[in-house]
């Protein structure tokens, strides 16, 4: 850990000592080693003060001080509610109320609340990828961009605001604002569960600032940075085909394989949860369809009780049909959303790994600069050419000092990312152990509903003389 | 697999589905004042045993007696579908049971929709696990083994309504249909039979709508049945199309239970232990669901598709009987009118005059035997509701607390499970 007191050390910036306290309680816990190090130009990050400069470097890296922060850090809650659309057609947009409640003493009070637009959390998304991907850092997914959605939503007449919640004749759009309010939810949640991310001055600006954000230009579909973002992202993938790694970490070799693996996985059993969810949608539908046939029939019946069990019956099959539509929700918000959420996570790790590789990438260039400027130098030597010999020499110490500087980073990607990986994996399992337990817990409850309608029913049918 | 599935009462897999109710209830619901021989059990038919060959299912016909006009107190003869419907059409035909509501024929054995998930299945097998796979088809031969109980069931009831029938009994057919052992040569429909019964019906259909416009029937009671059979028999139609189609989703359903159960499986085998045997249990559950979902809808076809179908074909029955009725009311009135015309004419006064109160007496007749009948059907459906609705409320109750059930338990063992 020797290099990495020397790096708090070099960054260290005094005039920050005299900020706020919570500020200095940030830096302490702040895991900014690594980062530093990697990205050395985040100052930001860097606030690290004299007097924590002890601490910081006792405790750092230490695996308790992993368990400290994530224990604190624990205790940042962030709901989002009362998704409310805010101006009328194209321009309008839809804006989520975040309540964060924490007893993180970084934050200046214990709970707290503002008011955000879908693109302000793309927009920390992309933010927080720029600090922290290229340290190895997963970064939780952030929500998907639906023109198609999003469209829909400005074009529904909904007033301008009423808060779209309450509103059933908009059902599809309130179950699109629903099922993205979650995802934001979840989101942040995760942001707010990283040791790191939680205390960036971003994420926290975002969570606390009274003040509306400075729109997020970049993030929006259309823009020329979103076409960059996309000729970026063509490059990249490009990239990723066809360059191949020689893997030498087995670590990295048996996780890499096991998150593919993973993802196929995933995949299968996010297009099963998926065709449950239509298939009990559907019956629904069904269930609607016959009651309204049984009550068609129950009117017709001329004998008296039992045209009443039978409009009794319909009535249970309309209860039925909500009940089927809340389970057929049960299947896809706590189970199908959080897969797909798990895929969305899984191209975050995919991305870090893929960071990993450029920096491997990047190594391995720098070594072959090394080789050929070795080789020149030889050369030189040969043709007995001092002045060749010194401009190459000097070309050597620069380049060797780039492969010690491309070696070491990479080797800070890959701590960093098998440590990210650890987490991730622990509170994977615990997540989707969660979820398993809360999906049947919900599914508990229909039943529970079910045999109250059909208790409710029986005596109707025994009324029949 | 399909071809050749015996039926056999201590079936396992068929012992959780329970027996057709429209059977049972409808023999249960039989008019008791009519209904004094079946007591003395001196006429009993039940399909012992049913076999499925290729498109033919072969019941087996089993006759217990003390009637003397059976030559053996017991025989079994083997049946075919045709056969069944050939023994309904001699009632049909007979002018004696005009006024009787004659119990419809059992519908035609159809596999059609089991056939065509299995060739479904077949194409998919290669997306399928191998699990998937047999699990897939265990559900399959599940619903087809229903299927074929049901059918079995339908053809019993019809047998054993005419042999509870005072009247229906005594008939020639019948007893030649329980005793003869040679094949009846009631010929599979062909295709001219097939243009046959369609013009058959179309005459029929429009007999009643033309009788219906031309002859004024002066009967309260009449008008108000037909219109309430005409209604009725629509409203139940549509009913029974649409619970159908609910109860068939609803097995699509639990059929979802099975892809998602096999890929929590699939995941389990990737995990560290403890994970491991928390998702195994888990999809362990999903499938315990299945299953539970399944029986629901096999119920819920069972108890109401079911009761809603068999009165459907009932109520045709009933409306039958009407037509008839409005025929011979017809004829009635054409011998009046001829009785009227020979008095004009003074000739053959005599002729006409009986034909007329023969017609008369005819028509009387009838009409009582009918209304009788009517109100009858009349009980006898709401009985036979009744038992149905609520032994599917009772099916539905047990399910979801069995369903409730399985969740709270497994519930428990996961979360005691690290």
């Amino acid at each position: 850990m020797s290099e990495d007191s020397v790096a708090p050390f070099s960054s260290v910036d005094i005039n920050n000592e005299n900020r706020d306290d919570e500020d200095l309680f940030a830096s302490a816990v702040q895991e900014v080693s690594l980062d530093s190090e990697v990205n050395g130009v985040r100052d930001s990050l860097e606030k690290i003060s004299i007097v924590d400069a002890a601490v910081t470097t006792a405790s750092i890296g230490s695996p308790i001080m992993e368990e400290i922060v994530t224990e604190r850090a624990n205790n940042i809650i962030v709901t989002i509610t009362e998704p409310q659309k805010i101006g009328e057609g194209m321009s309008s947009y839809v804006a989520y109320r975040i309540l964060t409640k924490t007893n993180m003493p970084i934050f200046n009070k214990h709970e707290f609340g503002v008011l955000r637009r879908f693109s302000d959390f793309l927009g920390l998304h992309e933010k927080l990828s720029e600090k922290y991907l290229r340290s190895g850092r997963i970064i939780p997914p952030a929500p998907e961009k639906s023109i198609v959605g999003t469209t829909k939503l400005k074009m529904s007449s909904t007033s301008s605001t009423e808060s779209i919640n309450g509103n059933s004749g908009t059902n599809a759009h309130t179950q699109f604002v629903e099922r993205r309010r979650a995802a934001l939810e979840r989101f942040l949640n995760r942001l707010a569960q990283h040791p790191v991310l939680c205390i960036d001055p971003d994420f926290r600006e975002f969570l606390e600032s009274d003040t509306e954000l400075p729109k997020a230009t970049s993030t929006s579909a259309l823009s020329g940075a979103g076409m960059m973002r996309l000729l970026n992202k063509v490059g990249e993938t490009v990239n990723k085909i066809t360059y191949r790694m020689d893997e030498s970490d087995p670590w990295f070799e048996e996780r890499i394989a096991r998150v593919e693996s993973l993802e196929a996985g995933l995949r299968r059993m996010c297009g099963a949860c998926e065709a449950l969810a239509s298939e009990r949608r559907e019956l629904s539908v069904r269930s609607h369809e016959a009651a309204r046939c049984i009550a068609a029939a129950s009117a017709a019946d001329p004998h008296a009780p039992l045209s009443r069990a039978l409009s009794n019956l319909s009535d249970v099959y309309d209860k039925v049909e909500h009940l089927r539509v809340e389970q057929s929700n049960t299947d896809f918000y706590v189970l199908t959303e959080h897969i797909k959420d798990y895929l969305g996570l899984i191209a975050s790790i995919k991305d870090v790994f893929h960071e990993r590789v450029k920096v491997f990438q990047n190594w391995q260039h720098a070594e072959m600069q090394l080789n050929k400027r070795r080789e020149n130098k030889a050369k030189a030597e040969i043709a007995n050419r001092p002045e060749k010999i010194e401009l190459a020499s000097n070309e050597i110490i620069e380049w060797e000092s780039k492969v010690e500087r491309c070696h070491t980073e990479f080797d800070t990607i890959s701590r960093v990312i098998k440590k990210e990986l650890e987490r991730w994996e622990e509170i994977r399992v615990s997540e989707l152990r969660a979820t398993i337990l809360r999906y049947l817990e919900e599914h508990m409850k229909h039943q529970a509903q079910s045999i109250r309608y059909w208790d409710g029913f029986l005596p109707e049918a025994h009324a029949i003389k | 697999m399909m071809d050749c599935v015996e039926e056999t009462n201590n079936d396992p897999l068929t012992a959780a589905i329970s027996s057709p109710s429209s059977g049972d209830s409808n023999m249960d619901k039989k008019k008791p004042s009519e209904n004094v021989s079946l007591a003395d059990n001196s006429l009993l038919v039940d399909i012992s045993d049913a076999l499925s060959e290729k498109e033919k299912v072969k019941f087996t016909v089993h006759t217990k007696t003390t009637l003397p006009e059976f030559q053996k107190s017991e025989f079994l003869v083997v049946r075919q579908h045709e056969e069944f419907v050939w023994l309904h059409d001699r009632y049909e035909e007979n002018e004696e049971y005009a006024g009787y509501i004659i119990p419809p024929a059992p519908p035609k054995p159809d596999f059609d929709a089991s056939r065509e998930k299995l060739q479904r299945l077949g194409e998919g097998e290669g997306a399928l696990t191998r699990e998937e796979f047999l699990k897939m088809k265990e559900e399959l031969e599940d619903e087809y083994l229903a299927t074929f109980k049901k059918t079995v069931a339908m053809h019993e009831v019809f047998l054993q309504r005419l042999a509870a029938h005072p009247v229906f009994r005594k008939d020639a057919h019948l007893r030649v249909f329980l005793e003869y052992e040679q094949d009846l040569c009631a010929k599979p429909r062909g295709k001219m039979d097939l243009i046959g019964g369609l013009v058959r019906s179309m005459t029929t259909t429009t007999d009643e709508i033309y009788l219906g416009a031309t002859v004024r029937d002066v009967n309260d009671f009449f008008e108000q049945e037909t219109a309430f059979l005409q209604e009725y028999y629509s409203h139940l139609k549509e009913a029974v199309a649409r619970v159908d189609r609910m109860t068939a989703k609803h097995k699509e359903v639990a059929d979802a239970h099975i892809k998602l159960s096999s890929c929590i499986t699939q995941l389990a085998t990737r995990e560290q232990p403890p994970s491991e045997r928390f998702l195994t249990r888990a999809a362990d559950t999903f499938d315990k669901c299945r299953k539970i979902e399944g029986r629901m809808a096999s119920d819920q076809d069972l108890k109401l598709a079911d009761t809603l179908r068999y009165y459907m074909r009932d109520t045709h029955a009933a409306k039958a009987v009407l037509v008839r009725r409005l025929r011979c009311l017809a004829a009635y009135e054409a011998a009046n009118r001829n009785l009227e015309r020979a008095r004009a004419k003074n000739k053959d006064v005599h002729a006409a005059e009986q034909a007329q109160s023969e017609a008369c007496a005819k028509f009387e007749q009838l009409s009582a035997r009918a209304r009788e009948e009517l109100i009858d059907f009349r009980t006898r459906r709401v009985g036979a509701f009744k038992k149905s609705l609520v032994e599917l409320a009772e099916l539905e109750i047990k399910h979801a607390r069995a369903q409730q059930e399985l969740f709270r338990k497994s519930l428990q063992m996961l979360k005691e499970c690290q």
